[in-house]
């Protein structure tokens, strides 16, 4: 099972400056990101699969080791939560 | 003119206060609509000289630049200004996300499309009930339903998120199964079910809109029963049902806190830690006068209810105290005609037997809806002429 997960639609992901984070924005909503979710967010385009987007956080940080289950438990979560959805 | 030149570094900005990461700018007070549970201020109509295209667009950025990231458009009806596209275009391109809070009328597939052209994010679709009839007697239009209808389609086709509104009271609270099975056809993301709360034009007519606590609580047990259905449907609706603080034990803690997230920017550019403090009996500054940034870190309007050393008994010596703030000033103020005072709807109030008196009064209340006081300029005139 290897889906292609996209931000749910009216949700934006952004840099804030101001509160040095990334966040999530959607109707009358914001949600302050940790370092780890805004690393994996970042990787949702809606063209990447899991899969991918797995391989590409652990290409970008080679000191962490194995990244599969923190990033398909994350997903998980965010799929409960409605932030992202599956293409 | 500060205004127009944020100023850099005040002392108090280095302070521990937070940004106003929530910025409301309510663009106007005129509406079509005469909802009897407006939250405008009750003499709205005194107020002229609505800030100019290019004031407000001084007010988005410094609000942007001090780190707001989330925009509510709103009013009055938002629509009314015929600036709205321009206004919602530079926000957008500053980084906001933009909330168009609306009653739908004024609105058509054009603007629809114009506004999304522009970046807006969302638009909030307001309704009165679940069928025409309540719907445009509570609105004060005869064709309002109607054409909310057709706007929340238009925004749903157009592939905006959805999110529709709709204030309840005694004579709509009957409806629950009704508005959720519109909500569900027209395919809302978010519902919000919001339980009037008594501010403005609502605290006015508040005999004649709070439910009772039976009612309330038919209420509560249909919208679980729905939430519940939506699950297992697998459905992404979510349901938000504000609960009135009248029927609480502990305040609630408003707006997060005095001066902590929120700033509203009222049409004439007052600006206020929240859309109903214009009624207290503080000075509040102007977008005018002041540039935002010394207005959220150093005047003494938003500073006036900081931290909790302006606290007396109940609230000083409790232990909830940094959770709920004491409560909602503007309801300690309405209630108890001090905003100091701890909020009456604490149970450890003084004066909690004034929220007790108008729950026993809503258990008997007869009122029609003909009965109410409807917010337009004619009523409102009523209130500043006294």
């Amino acid at each position: 099972m290897d889906q292609t997960p996209r931000l749910r639609p009216g949700f934006r992901f952004q840099w804030e400056p101001v509160q040095n984070a990334h966040v999530l924005l959607y109707p009358e909503g914001m949600v302050k990101l940790n370092e780890s979710a805004a690393a994996i967010l970042s990787e949702i385009d809606g063209a990447s699969t899991v899969t991918e987007i797995v391989a590409r956080l652990e290409a970008r940080f080679p000191e962490a080791g194995s990244l599969e289950d923190d990033v398909r438990a994350f997903i998980e979560d965010a799929l409960q939560q409605h932030w992202i959805m599956m293409v | 003119m500060n205004a127009t030149n944020p100023d850099t570094g005040t002392a108090a900005a280095q302070s521990n206060i937070g940004p106003p990461l929530w910025l409301l700018a309510e663009v106007t007070y005129r509406c079509p609509l005469q909802c009897p549970y407006c939250s405008n201020p009750l003499d709205f109509a005194n107020t002229e000289n609505e800030l100019t295209t290019d004031e407000w667009v001084s007010v988005l950025r410094q609000g942007r630049a001090m780190g707001a990231a989330q925009l509510g458009f709103s009013g009055g009806e938002p629509l009314v200004r015929p600036d709205l596209p321009e206004l919602i275009a530079e926000a957008r391109h500053l980084g906001y996300y933009t909330n168009l809070i609306t009653s739908g009328i004024g609105l058509n597939e054009a603007k629809v499309e114009a506004f999304q052209k522009a970046g807006l994010d969302h638009i909030q679709v307001s309704f009165q009930a679940s069928d025409p009839e309540l719907n445009n007697a509570v609105a004060g239009s005869r064709k309002a339903f109607d054409q909310k209808l057709a706007m929340a389609r238009a925004v749903k086709a157009a592939g905006y998120p959805m999110v529709l509104n709709f204030v309840i009271h005694r004579h709509n609270i009957h409806q629950m199964n009704d508005i959720i099975e519109l909500c569900d056809r027209l395919g809302a993301d978010f519902v919000e079910l919001a339980t009037c709360q008594y501010y403005g034009w609502a605290f006015k007519n508040r005999e004649g809109l709070m439910p009772s606590a039976h009612q309330l609580e038919v209420a509560e047990r249909e919208v679980n029963a729905q939430r519940q259905k939506l699950a297992d449907a697998g459905s992404m609706m979510k349901l938000i049902f504000v609960t009135p603080d009248y029927y609480e034990e502990r305040p609630k803690a408003c707006m997060n806190g005095w001066g902590s997230l929120f700033l509203t920017v009222a049409p004439d550019g007052t600006a206020l830690p929240c859309h109903s403090a214009r009624i207290l009996p503080i000075e509040f500054p102007n977008t005018r006068e002041m540039s935002l940034k010394s207005i959220w870190y150093d005047s003494p309007g938003f500073n006036h209810y900081r931290g909790d050393s302006w606290m007396p008994e109940p609230c000083r010596s409790c232990d909830e105290k940094g959770k709920d703030f004491g409560g909602c000033r503007c309801q300690a103020y309405m209630l108890t005609g001090n905003a100091d005072n701890a909020d009456p709807v604490c149970d450890k109030s003084p004066h909690h037997d004034r929220i007790l008196a108008a729950r026993r009064a809503a258990d008997h209340a007869t009122a029609g809806l003909e009965d109410l006081t409807y917010r337009n300029t004619r009523n409102s005139r009523e209130f500043f002429r006294g």
